[in-house]
Protein backbone atom coordinates (compact mmCIF):
# COMPACT_ATOMS: atom_id res chain seq x y z
CA UNK A 1 0.00 0.00 0.00
CA UNK A 2 2.53 1.83 0.42
CA UNK A 3 3.98 2.39 -3.26
CA UNK A 4 0.16 3.11 -4.21
CA UNK A 5 -0.09 7.16 -4.19
CA UNK A 6 3.15 7.10 -5.82
CA UNK A 7 1.88 4.66 -8.80
CA UNK A 8 -1.44 6.83 -9.07
CA UNK A 9 0.36 9.89 -8.77
CA UNK A 10 2.79 8.94 -11.86
CA UNK A 11 0.10 8.09 -14.61
CA UNK A 12 -1.76 12.04 -13.90
CA UNK A 13 1.37 13.27 -14.04
CA UNK A 14 2.15 11.75 -18.09
CA UNK A 15 -1.59 12.88 -18.70
CA UNK A 16 -1.34 16.36 -17.47
CA UNK A 17 1.59 16.59 -20.72
CA UNK A 18 -1.24 16.24 -22.94
CA UNK A 19 -3.55 19.18 -23.62
CA UNK A 20 -6.76 19.08 -21.85
CA UNK A 21 -6.59 15.27 -20.52
CA UNK A 22 -5.44 16.98 -16.97
CA UNK A 23 -9.07 19.21 -16.32
CA UNK A 24 -11.27 16.28 -17.67
CA UNK A 25 -9.77 13.60 -15.62
CA UNK A 26 -10.53 15.34 -12.89
CA UNK A 27 -14.43 16.49 -13.11
CA UNK A 28 -16.47 13.74 -12.54
CA UNK A 29 -18.49 13.14 -15.89
CA UNK A 30 -21.46 11.78 -13.52
CA UNK A 31 -21.27 15.77 -12.90
CA UNK A 32 -22.31 15.97 -16.65
CA UNK A 33 -25.24 14.19 -16.55
CA UNK A 34 -26.55 16.21 -13.31
CA UNK A 35 -26.17 19.13 -15.44
CA UNK A 36 -27.75 18.18 -18.00
CA UNK A 37 -30.93 17.42 -16.51
CA UNK A 38 -30.62 20.86 -15.04
CA UNK A 39 -30.42 22.65 -17.85
CA UNK A 40 -33.37 20.47 -19.72
CA UNK A 41 -35.38 21.45 -16.95
CA UNK A 42 -34.40 25.33 -17.06
CA UNK A 43 -34.98 25.00 -20.88
CA UNK A 44 -38.36 23.63 -20.26
CA UNK A 45 -39.26 26.51 -18.04
CA UNK A 46 -38.06 29.07 -20.27
CA UNK A 47 -39.27 28.52 -23.39
CA UNK A 48 -41.93 27.09 -22.10
CA UNK A 49 -43.49 28.51 -18.69
CA UNK A 50 -46.68 27.77 -19.71
CA UNK A 51 -47.71 24.94 -18.08
CA UNK A 52 -43.88 23.90 -16.83
CA UNK A 53 -43.43 26.81 -15.17
CA UNK A 54 -46.86 26.63 -13.86
CA UNK A 55 -46.47 23.27 -12.51
CA UNK A 56 -43.18 24.39 -11.12
CA UNK A 57 -44.77 27.28 -9.08
CA UNK A 58 -47.67 24.96 -8.26
CA UNK A 59 -45.44 21.77 -6.82
CA UNK A 60 -42.42 23.58 -5.53
CA UNK A 61 -44.08 23.10 -1.29
CA UNK A 62 -44.28 19.60 -2.68
CA UNK A 63 -40.25 19.82 -3.67
CA UNK A 64 -39.91 20.93 0.06
CA UNK A 65 -42.08 18.18 1.61
CA UNK A 66 -39.96 15.26 0.60
CA UNK A 67 -37.08 16.40 1.33
CA UNK A 68 -37.99 17.22 4.46
CA UNK A 69 -40.03 13.82 4.90
CA UNK A 70 -36.55 12.04 3.69
CA UNK A 71 -34.16 14.03 5.49
CA UNK A 72 -36.08 13.48 8.64
CA UNK A 73 -36.87 9.90 8.24
CA UNK A 74 -33.12 9.16 7.05
CA UNK A 75 -31.63 10.46 9.90
CA UNK A 76 -34.07 8.42 12.15
CA UNK A 77 -32.98 5.47 10.37
CA UNK A 78 -29.36 5.74 11.06
CA UNK A 79 -29.92 5.95 14.52
CA UNK A 80 -32.60 3.23 14.78
CA UNK A 81 -30.49 1.07 12.38
CA UNK A 82 -27.69 1.17 14.52
CA UNK A 83 -29.45 0.00 17.40
CA UNK A 84 -31.27 -2.53 15.19
CA UNK A 85 -28.34 -3.84 13.95
CA UNK A 86 -26.68 -4.31 17.18
CA UNK A 87 -29.75 -6.41 18.35
CA UNK A 88 -29.25 -8.34 15.89
CA UNK A 89 -25.62 -8.73 16.76
CA UNK A 90 -26.74 -9.25 20.08
CA UNK A 91 -25.73 -12.46 22.12
CA UNK A 92 -28.45 -12.00 24.36
CA UNK A 93 -31.12 -14.33 23.04
CA UNK A 94 -34.23 -11.93 23.65
CA UNK A 95 -32.40 -8.86 22.32
CA UNK A 96 -31.50 -10.62 19.42
CA UNK A 97 -34.92 -12.30 18.94
CA UNK A 98 -36.85 -8.95 19.11
CA UNK A 99 -34.39 -7.71 16.29
CA UNK A 100 -34.56 -10.41 14.52
CA UNK A 101 -38.72 -10.84 14.12
CA UNK A 102 -38.52 -6.93 13.73
CA UNK A 103 -36.48 -7.08 10.54
CA UNK A 104 -38.15 -10.18 9.12
CA UNK A 105 -41.17 -8.83 10.15
CA UNK A 106 -40.74 -5.43 8.50
CA UNK A 107 -38.43 -6.98 5.23
CA UNK A 108 -41.97 -9.36 4.52
CA UNK A 109 -44.66 -6.37 4.72
CA UNK A 110 -44.99 -4.01 1.34
CA UNK A 111 -43.95 -0.27 2.17
CA UNK A 112 -47.45 1.15 1.08
CA UNK A 113 -49.02 -1.10 3.39
CA UNK A 114 -47.44 -0.53 6.74
CA UNK A 115 -47.49 3.73 5.80
CA UNK A 116 -51.35 3.09 5.48
CA UNK A 117 -51.21 0.57 8.67
CA UNK A 118 -49.45 3.56 10.56
CA UNK A 119 -51.93 6.01 9.43
CA UNK A 120 -54.77 4.65 9.26
CA UNK A 121 -54.95 1.76 11.80
CA UNK A 122 -52.25 2.97 14.24
CA UNK A 123 -54.41 5.98 15.13
CA UNK A 124 -57.64 3.43 16.00
CA UNK A 125 -55.73 1.23 17.83
CA UNK A 126 -54.83 4.71 20.15
CA UNK A 127 -58.18 6.00 20.44
CA UNK A 128 -59.56 1.99 21.30
CA UNK A 129 -56.93 2.26 24.18
CA UNK A 130 -57.57 5.32 25.40
CA UNK A 131 -61.60 4.64 25.47
CA UNK A 132 -60.48 1.32 27.13
CA UNK A 133 -57.70 3.20 29.44
CA UNK A 134 -60.42 6.09 29.88
CA UNK A 135 -57.11 8.38 28.80
CA UNK A 136 -58.53 11.46 27.23
CA UNK A 137 -55.50 12.62 25.46
CA UNK A 138 -55.58 8.91 23.70
CA UNK A 139 -59.79 8.58 23.14
CA UNK A 140 -59.56 11.56 20.42
CA UNK A 141 -55.90 10.54 18.88
CA UNK A 142 -55.24 11.62 15.41
CA UNK A 143 -52.29 10.75 13.62
CA UNK A 144 -50.75 14.04 12.25
CA UNK A 145 -50.24 12.92 8.36
CA UNK A 146 -46.26 13.85 7.88
CA UNK A 147 -45.36 12.55 11.65
CA UNK A 148 -47.04 9.15 10.87
CA UNK A 149 -45.26 9.09 7.33
CA UNK A 150 -42.09 9.61 8.84
CA UNK A 151 -42.98 7.08 11.78
CA UNK A 152 -43.87 4.73 8.56
CA UNK A 153 -40.60 5.43 6.26
CA UNK A 154 -38.28 5.26 9.47
CA UNK A 155 -39.69 2.02 10.80
CA UNK A 156 -39.43 0.22 7.27
CA UNK A 157 -36.37 1.55 6.28
CA UNK A 158 -34.32 0.80 9.78
CA UNK A 159 -34.74 -2.76 9.02
CA UNK A 160 -32.65 -2.95 6.29
CA UNK A 161 -30.63 -0.57 7.99
CA UNK A 162 -29.88 -2.81 10.82
CA UNK A 163 -29.44 -5.54 7.93
CA UNK A 164 -26.46 -3.26 6.52
CA UNK A 165 -24.90 -2.00 9.96
CA UNK A 166 -24.74 -5.85 11.26
CA UNK A 167 -22.77 -6.69 8.00
CA UNK A 168 -20.35 -3.79 8.02
CA UNK A 169 -19.85 -4.90 12.03
CA UNK A 170 -19.12 -8.43 10.65
CA UNK A 171 -17.13 -7.03 8.27
CA UNK A 172 -14.22 -5.42 10.82
CA UNK A 173 -12.04 -8.19 11.99
CA UNK A 174 -12.22 -10.23 15.28
CA UNK A 175 -8.83 -9.09 16.16
CA UNK A 176 -10.08 -4.85 16.49
CA UNK A 177 -12.23 -5.88 19.10
CA UNK A 178 -10.12 -7.96 20.81
CA UNK A 179 -7.26 -5.54 20.74
CA UNK A 180 -9.84 -2.58 22.29
CA UNK A 181 -11.05 -5.14 24.82
CA UNK A 182 -7.56 -6.17 25.95
CA UNK A 183 -6.60 -2.38 26.43
CA UNK A 184 -9.60 -2.31 28.65
CA UNK A 185 -12.17 -0.82 27.06
CA UNK A 186 -15.80 -1.97 27.60
CA UNK A 187 -17.71 -3.91 24.43
CA UNK A 188 -19.47 -0.37 24.02
CA UNK A 189 -16.19 2.09 23.95
CA UNK A 190 -14.25 -0.42 21.31
CA UNK A 191 -18.03 -0.60 19.38
CA UNK A 192 -17.73 3.85 19.80
CA UNK A 193 -14.31 4.08 19.27
CA UNK A 194 -12.74 1.18 17.32
CA UNK A 195 -15.31 -0.92 15.36
CA UNK A 196 -17.87 1.24 13.96
CA UNK A 197 -15.94 4.20 12.89
CA UNK A 198 -14.34 1.01 10.64
CA UNK A 199 -18.12 -0.18 9.56
CA UNK A 200 -18.93 3.48 8.33
CA UNK A 201 -16.63 3.38 6.40
CA UNK A 202 -17.79 0.00 4.54
CA UNK A 203 -21.52 0.59 4.74
CA UNK A 204 -20.82 4.04 3.14
CA UNK A 205 -22.24 2.52 -0.71
CA UNK A 206 -25.01 0.51 0.58
CA UNK A 207 -26.13 3.67 2.96
CA UNK A 208 -26.10 5.29 0.25
CA UNK A 209 -28.39 3.90 -2.00
CA UNK A 210 -30.49 3.26 0.89
CA UNK A 211 -30.71 7.38 0.70
CA UNK A 212 -31.67 7.22 -2.55
CA UNK A 213 -34.20 4.33 -2.02
CA UNK A 214 -35.50 6.58 0.47
CA UNK A 215 -36.33 9.58 -1.67
CA UNK A 216 -38.23 7.78 -4.03
CA UNK A 217 -40.16 5.67 -1.99
CA UNK A 218 -41.23 8.49 -0.05
CA UNK A 219 -43.79 9.15 -3.25
CA UNK A 220 -45.65 6.64 -1.73
CA UNK A 221 -46.62 9.11 1.31
CA UNK A 222 -48.70 10.88 -1.05
CA UNK A 223 -51.17 8.09 -0.57
CA UNK A 224 -51.35 9.15 3.12
CA UNK A 225 -52.43 12.67 3.00
CA UNK A 226 -49.10 13.88 2.91
CA UNK A 227 -48.80 16.59 0.33
CA UNK A 228 -45.09 15.65 -1.05
CA UNK A 229 -44.40 16.40 -4.73
CA UNK A 230 -46.09 13.05 -6.01
CA UNK A 231 -49.16 14.28 -4.46
CA UNK A 232 -49.21 18.04 -5.64
CA UNK A 233 -48.58 16.68 -8.95
CA UNK A 234 -51.63 14.50 -9.12
CA UNK A 235 -53.33 17.54 -7.60
CA UNK A 236 -52.10 20.10 -10.33
CA UNK A 237 -53.22 17.03 -13.00
CA UNK A 238 -56.82 16.50 -11.99
CA UNK A 239 -57.28 20.63 -12.62
CA UNK A 240 -55.52 20.83 -15.30
CA UNK A 241 -55.97 17.30 -17.32
CA UNK A 242 -52.21 17.54 -18.86
CA UNK A 243 -50.78 14.09 -18.00
CA UNK A 244 -47.72 14.24 -20.07
CA UNK A 245 -46.13 17.55 -18.99
CA UNK A 246 -47.20 16.77 -15.35
CA UNK A 247 -45.88 13.56 -15.00
CA UNK A 248 -42.37 14.16 -16.80
CA UNK A 249 -42.03 17.38 -14.84
CA UNK A 250 -42.47 15.65 -11.67
CA UNK A 251 -40.01 12.66 -12.60
CA UNK A 252 -37.56 14.92 -14.31
CA UNK A 253 -37.61 17.29 -10.59
CA UNK A 254 -36.98 13.63 -8.93
CA UNK A 255 -34.29 12.90 -11.45
CA UNK A 256 -32.64 16.19 -10.63
CA UNK A 257 -32.92 15.18 -6.69
CA UNK A 258 -31.84 11.68 -6.68
CA UNK A 259 -28.89 12.35 -9.51
CA UNK A 260 -27.72 14.95 -7.19
CA UNK A 261 -27.92 13.27 -4.34
CA UNK A 262 -25.37 10.15 -5.88
CA UNK A 263 -23.10 12.65 -6.37
CA UNK A 264 -23.03 13.86 -3.19
CA UNK A 265 -22.78 10.10 -1.34
CA UNK A 266 -19.59 9.41 -4.17
CA UNK A 267 -18.43 12.45 -3.09
CA UNK A 268 -18.36 11.70 0.80
CA UNK A 269 -17.15 7.84 -0.09
CA UNK A 270 -14.12 9.67 -1.73
CA UNK A 271 -13.59 11.51 1.65
CA UNK A 272 -14.12 9.11 3.95
CA UNK A 273 -11.95 6.74 2.29
CA UNK A 274 -8.92 5.47 4.11
CA UNK A 275 -6.04 7.56 2.53
CA UNK A 276 -3.48 4.50 2.44
CA UNK B 1 16.64 -11.19 41.10
CA UNK B 2 13.20 -12.50 40.54
CA UNK B 3 11.21 -11.51 43.66
CA UNK B 4 9.45 -15.10 44.24
CA UNK B 5 6.00 -13.88 44.31
CA UNK B 6 3.42 -15.39 41.95
CA UNK B 7 1.72 -12.20 39.56
CA UNK B 8 -0.27 -15.36 37.97
CA UNK B 9 -1.77 -18.17 39.23
CA UNK B 10 -3.47 -20.75 36.90
CA UNK B 11 -4.93 -23.72 38.58
CA UNK B 12 -6.45 -26.68 37.26
CA UNK B 13 -7.70 -24.67 33.92
CA UNK B 14 -9.93 -26.76 31.06
CA UNK B 15 -11.38 -25.32 28.04
CA UNK B 16 -13.36 -26.90 25.01
CA UNK B 17 -14.41 -25.54 22.00
CA UNK B 18 -17.29 -27.57 21.18
CA UNK B 19 -15.95 -31.22 20.65
CA UNK B 20 -12.28 -30.36 21.06
CA UNK B 21 -10.14 -29.94 24.37
CA UNK B 22 -8.37 -27.04 23.85
CA UNK B 23 -6.88 -26.94 27.57
CA UNK B 24 -7.34 -30.17 29.49
CA UNK B 25 -6.21 -29.22 33.37
CA UNK B 26 -3.47 -27.22 32.93
CA UNK B 27 -1.72 -25.50 35.82
CA UNK B 28 1.33 -22.69 36.04
CA UNK B 29 2.27 -20.01 38.49
CA UNK B 30 4.14 -17.35 37.12
CA UNK B 31 6.29 -14.57 39.26
CA UNK B 32 6.68 -11.15 39.44
CA UNK B 33 9.46 -9.98 36.67
CA UNK B 34 9.56 -13.74 35.42
CA UNK B 35 9.96 -14.05 31.45
CA UNK B 36 8.40 -17.42 30.61
CA UNK B 37 8.56 -18.79 26.78
CA UNK B 38 5.37 -21.49 26.03
CA UNK B 39 6.18 -23.70 22.54
CA UNK B 40 4.30 -26.27 21.31
CA UNK B 41 2.78 -27.57 17.87
CA UNK B 42 -0.25 -25.78 16.71
CA UNK B 43 -3.17 -26.70 18.29
CA UNK B 44 -1.38 -27.41 21.36
CA UNK B 45 -3.53 -24.83 23.38
CA UNK B 46 -0.77 -22.12 24.29
CA UNK B 47 -2.58 -19.47 22.59
CA UNK B 48 -5.84 -20.71 24.03
CA UNK B 49 -3.82 -20.80 27.58
CA UNK B 50 -2.57 -16.90 27.11
CA UNK B 51 -6.16 -15.53 26.01
CA UNK B 52 -7.90 -16.73 29.03
CA UNK B 53 -5.10 -14.67 30.85
CA UNK B 54 -6.71 -12.19 29.87
CA UNK B 55 -9.90 -13.40 29.57
CA UNK B 56 -10.31 -13.25 25.33
CA UNK B 57 -11.39 -16.58 25.73
CA UNK B 58 -13.61 -17.97 28.63
CA UNK B 59 -12.44 -21.23 30.29
CA UNK B 60 -14.53 -23.70 31.50
CA UNK B 61 -13.19 -24.93 34.69
CA UNK B 62 -10.39 -24.38 37.40
CA UNK B 63 -9.48 -20.54 38.18
CA UNK B 64 -7.54 -17.75 37.05
CA UNK B 65 -5.36 -15.17 39.52
CA UNK B 66 -4.02 -12.36 38.38
CA UNK B 67 -2.37 -9.89 40.72
CA UNK B 68 -4.60 -10.75 43.21
CA UNK B 69 -8.01 -10.36 41.16
CA UNK B 70 -9.68 -13.29 40.42
CA UNK B 71 -11.03 -13.43 36.63
CA UNK B 72 -14.83 -14.03 37.89
CA UNK B 73 -16.89 -10.51 37.57
CA UNK B 74 -17.29 -8.68 34.52
CA UNK B 75 -15.51 -5.60 36.80
CA UNK B 76 -12.81 -7.63 37.50
CA UNK B 77 -12.00 -8.63 33.86
CA UNK B 78 -11.85 -4.82 33.05
CA UNK B 79 -9.24 -4.08 35.91
CA UNK B 80 -6.93 -7.07 35.13
CA UNK B 81 -7.23 -6.19 31.19
CA UNK B 82 -5.91 -2.81 32.20
CA UNK B 83 -3.17 -4.64 33.62
CA UNK B 84 -2.36 -6.89 31.50
CA UNK B 85 -0.80 -6.05 27.81
CA UNK B 86 -1.75 -8.07 24.83
CA UNK B 87 0.47 -8.08 21.65
CA UNK B 88 -1.44 -10.26 18.48
CA UNK B 89 0.36 -12.09 16.07
CA UNK B 90 -1.61 -10.31 13.75
CA UNK B 91 -0.61 -6.74 15.43
CA UNK B 92 -4.34 -5.98 15.25
CA UNK B 93 -3.53 -1.64 15.31
CA UNK B 94 -6.73 0.39 14.57
CA UNK B 95 -6.51 1.33 10.97
CA UNK B 96 -8.92 4.34 10.75
CA UNK B 97 -6.13 6.05 13.74
CA UNK B 98 -2.56 7.31 13.37
CA UNK B 99 0.00 5.62 15.11
CA UNK B 100 -0.10 8.00 17.80
CA UNK B 101 -4.00 8.27 17.98
CA UNK B 102 -3.60 4.52 18.20
CA UNK B 103 -0.91 4.75 21.29
CA UNK B 104 -2.96 7.28 22.63
CA UNK B 105 -6.92 6.67 22.50
CA UNK B 106 -7.10 3.59 25.30
CA UNK B 107 -4.70 5.77 27.51
CA UNK B 108 -7.86 8.27 27.30
CA UNK B 109 -10.85 6.76 27.83
CA UNK B 110 -9.92 3.45 29.77
CA UNK B 111 -7.01 5.46 32.08
CA UNK B 112 -8.73 9.04 31.73
CA UNK B 113 -5.04 10.69 30.66
CA UNK B 114 -6.11 14.33 28.68
CA UNK B 115 -4.68 14.44 25.51
CA UNK B 116 -1.31 16.45 26.08
CA UNK B 117 -0.64 13.69 28.66
CA UNK B 118 -1.48 10.78 26.62
CA UNK B 119 0.55 11.83 23.48
CA UNK B 120 3.32 13.04 25.83
CA UNK B 121 3.96 9.45 27.05
CA UNK B 122 2.57 7.96 23.10
CA UNK B 123 6.09 9.72 21.56
CA UNK B 124 7.72 8.37 24.52
CA UNK B 125 6.93 4.85 23.90
CA UNK B 126 7.55 5.21 20.77
CA UNK B 127 11.12 6.78 21.05
CA UNK B 128 11.23 3.59 23.30
CA UNK B 129 10.41 1.30 20.56
CA UNK B 130 12.61 3.30 18.34
CA UNK B 131 10.32 5.07 15.98
CA UNK B 132 9.44 8.74 16.80
CA UNK B 133 9.01 9.30 13.25
CA UNK B 134 5.85 7.29 12.34
CA UNK B 135 3.63 9.03 14.92
CA UNK B 136 1.65 10.51 12.14
CA UNK B 137 1.19 7.79 9.99
CA UNK B 138 -1.35 5.06 9.41
CA UNK B 139 -1.07 1.66 10.34
CA UNK B 140 -0.90 0.83 6.83
CA UNK B 141 1.99 3.00 5.57
CA UNK B 142 4.68 1.00 8.25
CA UNK B 143 5.94 -2.34 7.52
CA UNK B 144 5.04 -5.61 9.78
CA UNK B 145 7.76 -5.11 12.00
CA UNK B 146 7.44 -1.51 12.59
CA UNK B 147 3.30 -2.27 13.15
CA UNK B 148 4.18 -4.63 15.80
CA UNK B 149 6.17 -2.20 17.84
CA UNK B 150 3.92 0.27 18.16
CA UNK B 151 1.64 -2.36 19.07
CA UNK B 152 3.54 -3.14 21.74
CA UNK B 153 3.70 0.63 22.60
CA UNK B 154 0.30 0.53 22.28
CA UNK B 155 -0.17 -2.36 25.22
CA UNK B 156 2.64 -0.55 27.24
CA UNK B 157 1.36 2.85 27.52
CA UNK B 158 -1.52 1.44 29.70
CA UNK B 159 1.23 0.49 32.06
CA UNK B 160 0.76 -2.89 32.52
CA UNK B 161 2.04 -5.24 34.84
CA UNK B 162 2.22 -7.99 32.48
CA UNK B 163 2.96 -8.47 28.89
CA UNK B 164 1.08 -11.58 26.68
CA UNK B 165 2.47 -11.90 23.55
CA UNK B 166 1.03 -14.46 21.18
CA UNK B 167 3.39 -15.29 18.35
CA UNK B 168 4.54 -11.72 17.67
CA UNK B 169 6.55 -12.44 15.40
CA UNK B 170 4.48 -15.42 12.70
CA UNK B 171 3.27 -13.21 11.05
CA UNK B 172 6.44 -10.95 9.96
CA UNK B 173 8.78 -11.55 7.27
CA UNK B 174 12.06 -12.91 8.70
CA UNK B 175 14.35 -9.64 8.60
CA UNK B 176 11.60 -7.87 10.65
CA UNK B 177 12.05 -10.33 13.47
CA UNK B 178 14.94 -9.34 15.12
CA UNK B 179 13.73 -5.43 15.58
CA UNK B 180 10.54 -6.59 17.45
CA UNK B 181 12.59 -8.92 19.35
CA UNK B 182 14.93 -6.22 20.32
CA UNK B 183 11.98 -4.22 21.96
CA UNK B 184 11.01 -7.70 23.66
CA UNK B 185 14.40 -8.24 25.33
CA UNK B 186 14.42 -4.85 26.41
CA UNK B 187 11.40 -5.07 28.05
CA UNK B 188 12.15 -8.34 30.31
CA UNK B 189 15.88 -6.39 31.11
CA UNK B 190 13.91 -3.75 32.73
CA UNK B 191 11.92 -6.43 34.59
CA UNK B 192 8.33 -6.63 32.69
CA UNK B 193 6.54 -9.92 33.93
CA UNK B 194 5.93 -11.47 30.03
CA UNK B 195 4.75 -14.97 29.27
CA UNK B 196 5.30 -15.32 25.33
CA UNK B 197 3.62 -17.67 22.94
CA UNK B 198 6.63 -18.10 20.64
CA UNK B 199 9.39 -20.37 18.79
CA UNK B 200 12.09 -18.01 18.42
CA UNK B 201 14.82 -20.11 20.63
CA UNK B 202 17.56 -17.19 20.23
CA UNK B 203 15.02 -15.15 22.48
CA UNK B 204 14.01 -17.85 24.09
CA UNK B 205 18.01 -18.16 25.14
CA UNK B 206 18.68 -14.60 25.60
CA UNK B 207 15.58 -13.47 27.64
CA UNK B 208 13.75 -16.10 28.85
CA UNK B 209 13.84 -17.69 32.68
CA UNK B 210 11.76 -20.48 32.43
CA UNK B 211 10.49 -22.35 28.87
CA UNK B 212 7.13 -24.41 28.59
CA UNK B 213 6.20 -27.41 26.29
CA UNK B 214 2.76 -27.94 25.77
CA UNK B 215 1.28 -30.52 23.70
CA UNK B 216 -2.33 -31.50 23.34
CA UNK B 217 -4.24 -29.18 26.10
CA UNK B 218 -1.37 -30.01 28.82
CA UNK B 219 2.28 -28.91 29.88
CA UNK B 220 4.66 -31.22 29.13
CA UNK B 221 7.53 -30.17 30.45
CA UNK B 222 8.78 -27.21 32.09
CA UNK B 223 12.83 -26.31 32.59
CA UNK B 224 14.96 -23.29 31.89
CA UNK B 225 15.35 -22.57 28.29
CA UNK B 226 18.69 -23.65 28.18
CA UNK B 227 17.91 -27.28 29.73
CA UNK B 228 14.47 -27.81 27.74
CA UNK B 229 16.56 -27.15 24.32
CA UNK B 230 19.58 -29.26 25.00
CA UNK B 231 18.38 -31.86 27.36
CA UNK B 232 14.73 -32.31 26.81
CA UNK B 233 13.26 -35.08 29.20
CA UNK B 234 10.26 -36.45 27.07
CA UNK B 235 10.17 -37.74 24.12
CA UNK B 236 7.49 -35.30 22.98
CA UNK B 237 9.68 -32.20 24.05
CA UNK B 238 12.29 -34.25 21.64
CA UNK B 239 9.98 -34.99 18.57
CA UNK B 240 8.67 -31.01 18.88
CA UNK B 241 12.04 -29.63 18.72
CA UNK B 242 13.78 -32.08 16.32
CA UNK B 243 11.29 -30.33 14.19
CA UNK B 244 11.85 -26.86 14.92
CA UNK B 245 15.51 -26.32 15.36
Amino acid sequence: MNNKNSTETAPSRLLGKIPGAEPSARIDPWWGLVFTVIALVLLLIFFKPDPYLRILLFVRDGIWVTIQTTVISFVLVMVVGLFGGLGRLSKNKIINGIATIYVEVVRGVPLLVQLLFWYFAFPSLIQGVGKTLHIAAFEHYIGNPIGMAILGLTFCYAAYMSEIYRAGIQSIPRGQMEAARSLGMTYTQAMRYVVIPQAVRVIMPPVGNEFISLLKDSSLVSVVAVADLTRRGREFMSANFIPVQTWMMIALLYLIMTLFSARIVSWIEKKTGYER
Amino acid sequence: MIKMEPIIQINDVTKSFGEVEALRGVSLSVNRGEVVIIIGPSGSGKSTLLRCINRLEEYDEGSIVVDGIPLTSAENINTVRTEVGMVFQQFNLFPHLTVLENISLAQRIVRKRDKAEAERVSRQLLKKVDIPEKADAYPMQLSGGQQQRVAIARALAMNPKIMLFDEPTSALDPEMIQEVLDVMEKLADEGMTMVVVSHEMGFARAAADRAILMDGGLIIEEATPEKLFKHPKHERTKLFLSKVL
